[in-house]
């Protein structure tokens, strides 16, 4: 019984000395911080993607007390939510920015382009980009290997077995921008969500000529230019034979898409499918009048 | 004609493969087994055909149904695992003892870390030691062996075991080992586990991996040079209380735990000096252990301690680069 | 004699020297030539003719881009048909002079005939300047500019000049059959060598498996009266030939990390440069052709062929027959460092030394399977590293972790993924690894100097 009641005297005051070190400890040694960087960073949302491109929250928190605005920390995560939180506790103020979404810009499916070899290497897209150009005809495309979909921290990305081509979930992204980083071709772009999530795109970067991309790919841009004759927004620019739109500019109208000779330029999110027929006829006959309206100017020019 | 292949470089491949060094191991260790099952009969061959059935199974049942993955009991490891904790343990040992040795040789030390190749401790020495510390009397009762044709069972402590009890009821060392002779503790002829008799057919075995370059010698080596030493100054110091090198060399599981334990590649290191070391270590434990310690036998134990230590000998002995001081 | 050898690592291939009989014959000319100007460590060469110019063999038809550079001379006489970018064998698009073949008409200063010359002359410089005039580049593969090699920074001294007629690669027989062939030439070349470096010793390394070109050299030595120049038997062991660990066996020193080969006072030619050197000084002979094993167990007509550059490899496989059925990668170079061919409409280059066809048993790589910790690679790695870690690291792209345990030393010679049980593609990452460490390296390198240049002013 003795030793009973000396045991759990010398345990209790044992724990009692200790615990009184370290409390003393702590506070001798303790750091002085804003406490504001603690609040923030109990705003953020903790996944520590680096997406803002700080080292993990609590170092975005530390910039964000740190600096005058919030004009250069944004955190593509947590969203627009979470920088009104951030500015609320920090009392700036923050425009609310259009969320953005990541975009595979290639169509070159397993059957739109053939493979011309067989890759036997580890199955990694950057180490294969180090070796070659690629297993198909196409320099420029996705190399299937999966880099983007071990990038994403947030379960958004996916292989498709069909396509051979990664599949983007536009709840999951974060737009983070790490397939961005870790496509070894730069296909991946960072673009806005759009209304209701309606973009358009050219879904392919390949900088050859028409008909050498046309051999390699059934779905590649051949640079024609079509498009960018027919955007009334001048959204479109053909650079290095390859088109791009600019989704400042982008009305969502979809006459390119209607127009591009082999359908690489895509729409995604639309309620209704495009009717290609009608709004090529609606373009002819916006072209027809304007062409007659440019004429009857021409002739009152010459009458006078 | 097909699509050519293009791949980073190089082009052509070794010969060796997981599978074929294994087979080296389980071809070194058929002589101990062909001993064994000589020496101890046809219940040898049930404990021997129970564990490595076990084994195998286990593991494949572990990838199949718990982890989803392709099996991997093609790579033989199993095979091995089973072998040796067969050759662990005493060939009276019940078939269900066994199979819970197998479950958490293979189940707890090897699978539970990722399988082959990830785990720390040698899961044949876990399972085995699990067996000793949770069923003692079947673990320690070592019978007389009758071989293939043999009737009766004596029942009767190893020599280690028999030193041991000796020493304190305070018989002296020189009377308790002049009871054996070294041809014996070579060939065989007295009561232990399976892997504690036929020194020369696990040395052979040994041998022949050495010849193949399926191991270096040196982590044995130096268990040899080691445990030989140890011995030989306690030895020299009070003969009446330790037991000369030469049988320690020979009893217990010193040559199959340094021949084949020892040596597993998964959980020993992986550069010379660190290999040395790891083997130092074994031999001073296993003789302190049965110097000293309340068990017998040492080797076991010695093994799995060293095991922990292995990922830091690894860290802090690299082997020399090129052009670097 | 007792056989020299590297003192770390090394794994032994069968060398499967199939091709070693066929003696060296001139392939045809092919009816178009793309000679690259990217074949070269250091800037492309800068084209110096135009579409429809006439040019003849041994005419500069581009000139060096920047100090390591070199100049290119056309291997064809003919009219330039285009210089457009061209996809060499991994697809990548190279600036290519595209001759359309007339005739075989050589420039008048080149001296095509047999004798041999052996005067050598006096002046180091003015070797050295013929030899970067005749656009030599390292042959062994690495393709570096000879006369960078042969002008050491201020500071460093050649002791030793190291021919390396190891070729340890499996399968290549060009560089043996070049020194039973031209073992004249590759003497008189050594000492070119010799004295471009200040008159210094001279090893020719040649390994255990060719004693009728050991022999060769020796008696070559002997009648040319070469008394500082020898003959050293090396151990048939891969990688023999690489430059550091050539160095190791011959000389016994170690270059450091980072460091060049002059820093412990070697330099090292292959024997295929030490006859274009031969070519180049003695009979004004640019680099125009290179000697090319074709070679492979499935394929049926073995042969050493004198290619000219810039020859189509389509044109060099029809003219032997054709792809075989069962061949299912071709590797311009050896087994072991050799790339793999996706784009048979490449042309060859200077440093092109073989063409090897494996078949699918003999290359296609085994599924991988997990690390058994059993060492071979870092018994196997030449350098002293430790592949299956460097491989982890990469994998997990810790680069500061790959700078710690050396990735930058790696040579990629092959031998950790050729000896893993496991069949873990170990060079793969690694290859990685060192390429952002090397990179990480660099930039520091730049920053210190800006740093040290703004701290001047």
């Amino acid at each position: 019984m003795n030793a009973f009641i000396w045991t759990i005297a010398v345990v209790t005051v044992l724990g009692l000395v200790l615990a009184l070190v370290l409390y003393l400890v702590a506070q001798r040694f303790k750091v002085e911080e804003d406490p504001r960087i603690d609040e923030v960073e109990k705003a953020m949302p903790g996944a520590n993607c680096g997406g803002c491109g700080f080292a993990g929250c609590r170092a975005f928190a530390e910039a964000a007390v740190k600096a005058p605005n919030l004009d250069n920390n944004y955190c593509p995560v947590g969203g627009n939510d979470t920088m009104a939180k951030v500015a609320a506790i920090l009392g700036y103020e923050v425009k609310a920015k259009a969320p953005m979404v990541a975009v595979v810009r290639c169509n070159g499916t397993c059957e739109a382009r053939p493979k011309v070899n067989e890759y036997d290497g580890y199955a990694s897209c950057y180490v294969k980009s180090l070796l070659y150009t690629g297993d198909t005809g196409c320099a420029y495309g996705c190399l299937g290997c999966g880099d983007c979909v071990a990038a994403c921290q947030f379960g958004a990305l996916s292989m498709d077995p069909v396509t051979g081509l990664p599949v983007v979930d536009q709840e999951k992204c974060t737009a983070c921008g790490a397939c961005t980083k870790a496509c070894p071709k730069r296909i991946i772009e960072l673009r806005p969500m759009g209304p209701r999530g309606m973009r358009e795109f050219v879904s392919c970067v390949n900088k050859e000529k028409g008909p050498v991309a046309k051999k390699a790919c059934a779905n590649a841009c051949i640079g024609c230019g079509i498009c960018a004759k027919t955007c009334t927004h001048e959204a479109i620019t053909v650079e290095a034979n390859v088109a791009y739109i600019d989704p400042a500019k982008c009305k969502l109208c979809r006459e390119c898409e209607a127009m591009c000779p082999t359908g690489a330029i895509h729409g995604v999110n639309f309620p209704k499918p495009l009717d290609k027929d009608a709004v090529k006829e609606r373009i002819k006959v916006r072209q027809q009048k304007a062409k007659e309206a440019a004429e009857a100017a021409k002739k009152e020019v010459t009458n006078e | 004609m097909s699509k050519l292949l293009v791949s980073p470089s190089p082009h052509i491949h070794s010969k060796v493969s997981t599978k074929s060094l294994m087979l080296d191991v389980v071809i070194a260790l058929i002589p101990a087994v062909i001993c064994s099952v000589v020496f101890y009969g046809w219940q040898e061959l049930l404990v021997l055909g129970v564990s490595v059935a076990s084994c195998v199974l286990l593991e494949w049942a572990i990838t199949k149904y718990m982890l989803k993955q392709p099996s991997t009991i093609g790579d033989w490891s199993a095979v091995i695992t089973g072998i040796l904790l067969a050759l662990n343990v005493p060939y009276t040992t019940p078939w269900w003892v066994i199979f819970i040795g197998a479950v958490v040789a293979i189940g707890v030390a090897k699978m539970t870390f990722g399988g082959l190749g990830q785990n720390i401790w040698n899961p044949a020495l876990v399972g085995r030691v699990f067996l000793l510390v949770s069923f003692p009397t079947y673990m320690t009762t070592w019978n007389q062996p009758q071989g293939l044709f043999g009737v009766d069972a004596v029942s009767g402590p190893t020599p280690l075991g028999a030193i041991q009890e000796g020493l304190l009821q305070g018989a002296s060392v020189q009377d308790l080992t002049a009871a054996y002779n070294y041809k014996d503790l070579l060939f065989a002829n007295l009561g232990g586990s399976a892997g504690e008799v036929c020194a020369l057919a696990l040395l052979a075995g040994f041998v022949y991996l050495c010849c193949r370059k399926v191991i270096k010698p040196w982590i044995t080596l130096s268990i040899f040079a080691t445990v030989a030493l140890t011995s030989l100054i306690f030895w020299s110091v009070d003969p009446t209380r330790f037991t000369d090198p030469l049988f320690n060399l020979l009893t217990g599981g010193l040559i199959l735990g340094a021949c084949f334990m020892a040596t597993d590649y998964v959980t020993s290191p992986m550069s010379l000096w660190g290999g040395v070391i790891f083997g130092v270590g074994i031999g001073f434990l296993t003789m302190m252990i049965r110097y000293f310690g309340s068990y017998p036998e040492g080797v076991s134990f010695a093994i799995l301690i060293m095991n922990s230590v292995v990922p830091l000998l690894n860290m802090w002995f690299k082997q020399k680069k090129f052009g670097r001081k | 004699m007792s056989k020299h050898t590297f003192s770390i690592g090394g794994v032994h291939p069968h060398d499967n020297k199939i091709s070693r009989e066929c003696a060296i014959q001139p392939l045809p000319i092919a009816p178009t030539v793309y000679i690259s100007v990217a074949q070269h460590i250091g800037a492309p060469s800068v084209p110096c003719v135009a579409v429809g110019d006439k040019v003849k063999v041994g005419q500069v038809i581009a000139q060096p881009g920047g100090f390591v550079g070199a100049f290119i001379h056309s291997s064809v006489s003919g009219t330039v048909k285009s210089i457009a970018p061209r996809a060499d064998l991994a697809g990548r698009a190279f600036t290519h002079i595209e001759i359309a073949v007339e005739g075989d008409e050589w420039v008048d200063t080149i001296d095509r005939s047999e004798t041999l010359v052996t005067a050598i002359p006096d002046d180091p410089k003015a070797i050295i300047e013929k030899i970067r005039l005749g656009g030599v580049v390292g042959l062994g593969g690495a393709t570096f500019p000879t006369h960078v090699k042969l002008s050491p920074p201020p500071g460093s001294k050649c002791e030793q000049v190291i021919i390396n007629g190891c070729e340890c690669e499996p399968y290549l027989t060009s560089d043996f059959r070049t020194l039973l062939e031209k073992g004249e030439q590759v003497v008189v070349g050594a000492a070119l060598l010799q004295k471009a470096m200040g008159g210094v010793p001279c090893t020719i390394a040649i390994e255990e498996n060719k004693p009728e070109a050991i022999a060769h050299i020796r008696e070559v030595i002997a009648k040319l009266g070469y008394k500082d120049m020898d003959v050293m038997v090396m151990k048939m062991m891969y990688p023999q030939g690489g430059e550091k660990q050539l160095i190791d066996a011959v000389m016994h020193r170690q270059v450091g990390s980072g460091a060049l080969p002059i820093s412990v006072g070697a330099v090292v030619q292959n024997v295929a440069t030490a006859l274009a050197v031969y070519d180049a000084v003695q009979k004004n002979k640019p680099i125009v052709d290179n000697s090319v094993t074709v070679t492979g167990e499935c394929f049926p007509k073995q042969a050493n062929l004198l290619v000219r550059v810039g020859t189509p490899l389509q044109y060099i496989i029809d003219f032997l027959g054709g792809i075989p059925a069962d061949a299912a990668k071709v590797i311009s170079g050896g087994p072991m460092m050799g790339r793999a061919v996706a784009n048979l409409q490449a042309a060859t280059v200077k440093g092109t030394g073989a063409l090897l066809f494996l078949t699918e048993k003999q290359t296609r790589r085994a599924p991988e399977t997990n690390c058994i910790r059993c060492g071979k690679c870092a018994d196997a790695c030449p350098m002293g590293l430790e592949p299956f870690l460097l491989n982890k690291l990469s994998k997990a792209q810790d680069w500061d972790a790959c700078e710690a345990n050396a990735a930058q030393d790696c040579i990629e010679c092959g031998c950790c993924l050729y000896s893993c049980p496991a069949q873990i593609p170990l060079l793969d990452n690694i290859r990685v690894g060192k390429g952002f460490v090397l990179g990480a390296i660099r930039a520091r390198a730049a920053a210190a100097k800006a740093a040290a240049e703004a701290a001047k002013k």
